[in-house]
């Protein structure tokens, strides 16, 4: 009991720092791709402690509520926002035995708890009473709702090909080959998969429910100081979360020569969000109707026929069909 | 077919037909639809035939949850014959109304699909599978005709009250399984038997009844009935007056008679109340309505009262007489319906009494199907109506339920006054306005000619069919 | 802990269902909901039932209370349900009857459960439903959901496939009339 309580105090003070710390890669590779240098003032070299700066920024500024809002939905949103993107991080095994909790249903319990998150987005865009929270908050449900099926059959994949819903029994299956590694299933599942994170994570091309040039900002319009920051850092914590589960299904989680398993971990988690990141800088946004088209008429019957064919395959290598 | 399907040869085949259905719709021609309706037809009539060559058989498929004996065959056959009646009716009547798509037949299917398995179904997870099957489709099908402002009242009453009968159903069910810790009729009533009147078990019951008393409108689970046959597509309407109660008392009667036997004074007492009432309401309210659809909505109400009056009365002779009186009635309703659904008066349907101002004189022969299907309801000699009620409420006052009786027949006397008006105003009454013309469809006037046969051959030679009802019961009553 | 959890969780689950009767705000009704079908949820988990706890936050929780809340904003753009009320003779006329009823249900339960609860039908002990189901696999845990679902339920399991198609089909139906 006590032990637990450490565990996740110490787990969740390091998220915080590591989650802040994404952010600033996320900047500094968006820099080199647009041949800028990116922070650069703050801290030697290279500006380290900018994030440091922002978040000091932003928890010093004022707090400001619209006169029209629905004031519980409007503060309470960012805490709901929050709590899912971090709860996610208490199934996930970073090594063998370090983790908070390894659930025989662990995978499931990433997929219910993520999924959480819609709630508090919805509640943002509806509290802050603005046209383009509103708007923004629509879309937000029509796209989350289309990609999370495709997400849930994606991660299914890895599920059949390890026989287990535990996440470290999924890492441990791949000690021989990484899923993504396995012909042709594992490579279209994990490409199924990076779609569908893009997708459920709001990002470039998919980024509808932000989209700048149309909505401002989207659902945190409205928010300032320290509720936008912590809606920042559930975003960011949430993607990072998903990163991480990218890695333990498909790459491996902490198996790999050399290194101590929790960096390869990160390191592969990193992998996913940069790949991330590198379609967020390189395309352009697409609309509302191609996006559900995409979801509905493309990704959901691919994922699902992929579903079959992994079960098949799997049957057939058991020996229970001959 | 695999042995183990065999059980399940009709629903196999209404499965085969949708699906080929759903497939073929997607085929040209995209402008006519009628070659839908045809393969839909031939899937009931090869359903029908699978029945009947079945009959006699006996078994069970997937660890019991579903069931083959006599019961489910005999619903089987009055099913089928209700949907081909409703699916001849509307090969025509779409393209008057402007609504000839393909959904409306696969939906049929369908619904058909969910009235069959429940007719086979021996477990209540099943039960409520093929009661939502049903239902969905036939709230989708009651607002069909979208044009009409009626009919999104249809459907949306429909649709409401019909979830939240579910919802009482589903709340049955979990207590019942509470209670027995199953959902396999067979072993609930095992639990049943051992239990001195578990509350549990009774309060899932009086649940599980106001699911099925709003399938089969008794009342006070009625009130829908008007509205939706009003705004209805009239073939839906009989499909809803037909089928879906006849689906409906097919899973009373085997949870009742099968699975609750052991409490069978309870509801006993309960369905006797629900009987009186079922009958007196919609024959009293009927004869306030000039709309015919209405009329017959109030008087499909009735029509279930008295089928109540068999349940109460048990045994073979009563749940024999319930089955009995079912395909006659689903004949004879299903033909008034189709006549309505076959006149037109200034491209409306003709669904009011004026519209039928002297119909006798200029279509002497139409004119004299309704009245034949009128008489029917009414219960006149040599009807099969009469035939119907005669075993009905014999097997009442067999049972010692004279009072039950005595009620019965005064409502079927009060009835008689709502039917024969009709036939007064086609008979009597000239006509005014526009003339109300009848469609030229073959399709109708051949659905027509069935009812009619079922009419007299069940009137004058029911003694055949009657054994095969009380033969059917048999295997419920063991 | 387990007691202080159920207490805690079932106070908050009462709570936010009288939330939902009584807020007359639509939104924040279907929000009381999700915290609701969350709390729900964790009274499954204490069960030890936790594919359906976590089945029922994903389906409910997550996509319908979602779809909910989103079918109540497109319809009522925030205005509170206001205006006479035309049902009022009937509320009025519901609570006494409801309260008739509970009188009723709880004198029949007392008489049957207190007096008569050694009279029930053997292998079902008072207090503990779940005593009839085979022991050999966990109740509620994933693999005894999927032994069930395509075990003795697999006939269930199918048609339940058959009714989403022909939700699927009546969807389509009512949905292409508006492009016609």
């Amino acid at each position: 009991m006590m032990r637990d309580v450490v565990v996740a105090f110490v787990l969740l003070n390091v998220l915080v720092l590591v989650v802040t710390y994404v952010t600033y890669v996320e900047r500094k590779f968006a820099a080199r791709m647009q041949s800028r240098i990116g922070p650069y003032r703050v801290g030697r070299p290279h500006g380290w402690l900018q994030p440091i700066a922002d978040a000091i920024k932003l928890l010093i500024k004022e707090d400001i509520i619209p006169a029209m809002a629905d004031r519980p939905v409007y503060n309470l949103a960012p805490i709901v926002f929050l709590i899912p993107s971090f709860l996610i991080f208490a199934t996930v095994p970073f090594a063998p035995g370090l983790g908070l909790a390894d659930l025989n249903i662990g995978i499931l319990f990433f997929l219910a708890v993520s999924s959480l998150e819609i709630v508090g987005l919805f509640m943002g865009g509806w509290g802050s009473n603005n046209k383009y929270a509103l708007l923004s908050s629509m879309r937000a449900v029509n796209q989350i709702i289309s990609y999370e099926i495709p997400f849930v059959l994606a991660a299914l994949i890895p599920v059949l090909l390890a026989g287990s819903l535990r996440l470290s029994a999924i890492v441990q299956a791949q000690s021989g080959l990484w899923f993504v590694a396995y012909p042709v299933i594992g490579q279209l599942a994990f490409a199924a998969f990076i779609v569908a994170t893009i997708a459920s994570e709001n990002r470039v091309p998919f980024d509808i429910l932000e989209a700048e040039s149309e909505l401002v900002a989207g659902f945190r319009v409205e928010y300032s100081g320290m509720k936008f920051a912590l809606i920042q850092l559930a975003e960011y914590t949430h993607m990072f979360g998903v990163s991480c589960l990218g890695a333990l299904l498909f790459l491996g989680g902490w198996l790999g020569p050399g290194l101590p398993g929790p960096v390869w971990f990160l390191l592969k988690a990193l992998f996913i969000f940069l790949l991330v990141t590198w379609v967020r800088w390189s395309f352009v946004r697409i609309r509302v109707d191609q996006i559900l088209r995409f979801s509905w008429k493309v990704l959901l019957p691919a994922t699902l026929i992929l579903v079959m064919a992994t079960g098949l395959w799997v049957a057939l290598r058991s020996g229970h069909v001959s | 077919m695999d042995a183990a399907l065999l059980p399940l040869a009709p629903l196999v085949v209404v499965a085969g037909t949708t699906v080929v259905l759903i497939l073929l719709d997607l085929l040209p021609p995209r402008t006519s639809k009628v070659h839908l309706g045809v393969v839909a037809l031939v899937g009931i009539v090869a359903t029908l035939v699978s029945a009947l060559f079945l009959w006699g058989r006996a078994g069970r498929a997937f660890s019991g949850v579903v069931v083959l004996d006599n019961f489910a065959l005999f619903f089987d056959v009055v099913i089928c014959y209700a949907v081909a009646l409703v699916l001849l009716l509307s090969l025509d009547y779409l393209r008057r109304n402007g609504m000839e798509r393909g959904e409306y037949y696969i939906l049929v299917l369908f619904a058909t699909l969910g009235m069959l398995l429940m007719a086979h179904a021996a477990d209540l997870i099943v039960i409520f599978l093929a009661l939502e099957l049903m239902s969905l489709s036939l709230y989708v099908l009651a607002g069909f005709f979208q044009a009409r402002l009626t009919a999104a009242e249809s459907a949306m009453k429909y649709f409401l009250l019909g979830a939240f009968a579910t919802g009482f159903f589903v709340y049955g069910i979990a207590l019942i399984y509470g209670a027995a810790g199953t959902t396999a009729l067979d072993r609930v009533g095992a639990a049943l038997g051992s239990a001195t009147r578990d509350p549990l078990l009774l309060i899932g019951l009086g649940l599980l009844l106001v699911g099925f008393g709003f399938k089969i409108s008794s009342v006070p689970f009625h009130m829908w009935a008007p509205d939706v046959y009003e705004g209805a597509p009239t073939s839906v309407a009989a499909l809803i007056a037909t089928g879906s109660k006849a689906a409906g008392f097919a899973g009373l009667l085997r949870v009742l008679l099968s699975t609750f036997r052991g409490a069978q004074p309870d509801w006993t007492a309960l369905l006797w109340v629900l009987a009186v009432l079922t009958m007196t309401v919609g024959n009293v309210v009927a004869i306030a309505q000039s709309n015919l659809k209405r009329m017959l909505a109030y008087s499909s109400i009735a029509h279930v009262g008295y089928m109540l009056v068999g349940v109460v009365a048990g045994g073979p002779l009563g749940a024999g007489g319930v089955l009995f009186y079912l395909l006659v009635y689903s004949f004879a309703t299903a033909g008034a319906f189709g006549v309505i659904l076959l006149l037109e008066r200034g491209r409306q349907e003709a669904v009011n009494q004026d519209d039928y101002g002297g119909l006798a004189a200029r279509h002497p022969v139409l004119a004299l199907t309704l009245a034949l299907f009128l008489l029917s309801l009414i219960g006149m000699p040599p009807t099969a109506g009469f035939a119907g009620k005669f075993y009905l409420f014999g097997a009442a006052v067999r049972s010692g339920y004279i009072w039950l009786a005595v009620i019965a027949v005064l409502n079927s006397a009060v009835a008689a006054y709502y039917y024969l008006r009709v036939i007064v105003y086609m008979y009597m009454r000239d006509q005014e306005g526009v003339p109300t013309e009848p469609a030229p469809s073959f399709a109708g006037r051949l659905a027509l000619g069935i009812a009619l046969w079922g009419v007299f051959q069940l009137g004058l030679m029911p003694a055949p069919v009657l054994d095969l009802a009380q033969a059917a019961v048999a295997p419920l009553l063991r | 802990m387990e007691l202080v959890t159920f207490f805690g969780v079932a106070i908050l689950a009462v709570a936010s269902a009288l939330g939902l009767v009584l807020r007359r705000n639509p939104i924040h009704g279907a929000l009381f909901l999700v915290v609701n079908l969350g709390c729900v949820a964790v009274l499954y988990l204490l069960l030890g039932a936790e594919f359906l706890a976590l089945a029922q936050i994903i389906i409910y929780a997550g996509a319908i209370m979602v779809l909910f809340v989103f079918a109540i904003m497109v319809l009522i753009p925030g205005k509170e349900e206001t205006g006479p009320d035309p049902l009022r003779p009937q509320r009025l006329l519901a609570v006494p009857l409801g309260a008739v009823l509970l009188l009723e249900a709880v004198l029949v339960l007392r008489s049957h459960v207190v007096g008569g609860g050694s009279s029930r039908f053997p292998g079902h002990q008072p207090g503990s439903p779940l005593a009839a189901v085979p022991p050999a696999v966990r109740p509620g845990g994933i693999e005894s959901v999927g032994r069930l679902l395509l075990g003795d339920y697999l006939f269930a399991f199918e048609v339940t496939s058959v009714l989403l198609l022909a939700a699927l089909v009546g969807v389509l139906t009512l949905a292409k009339r508006k492009a016609e």
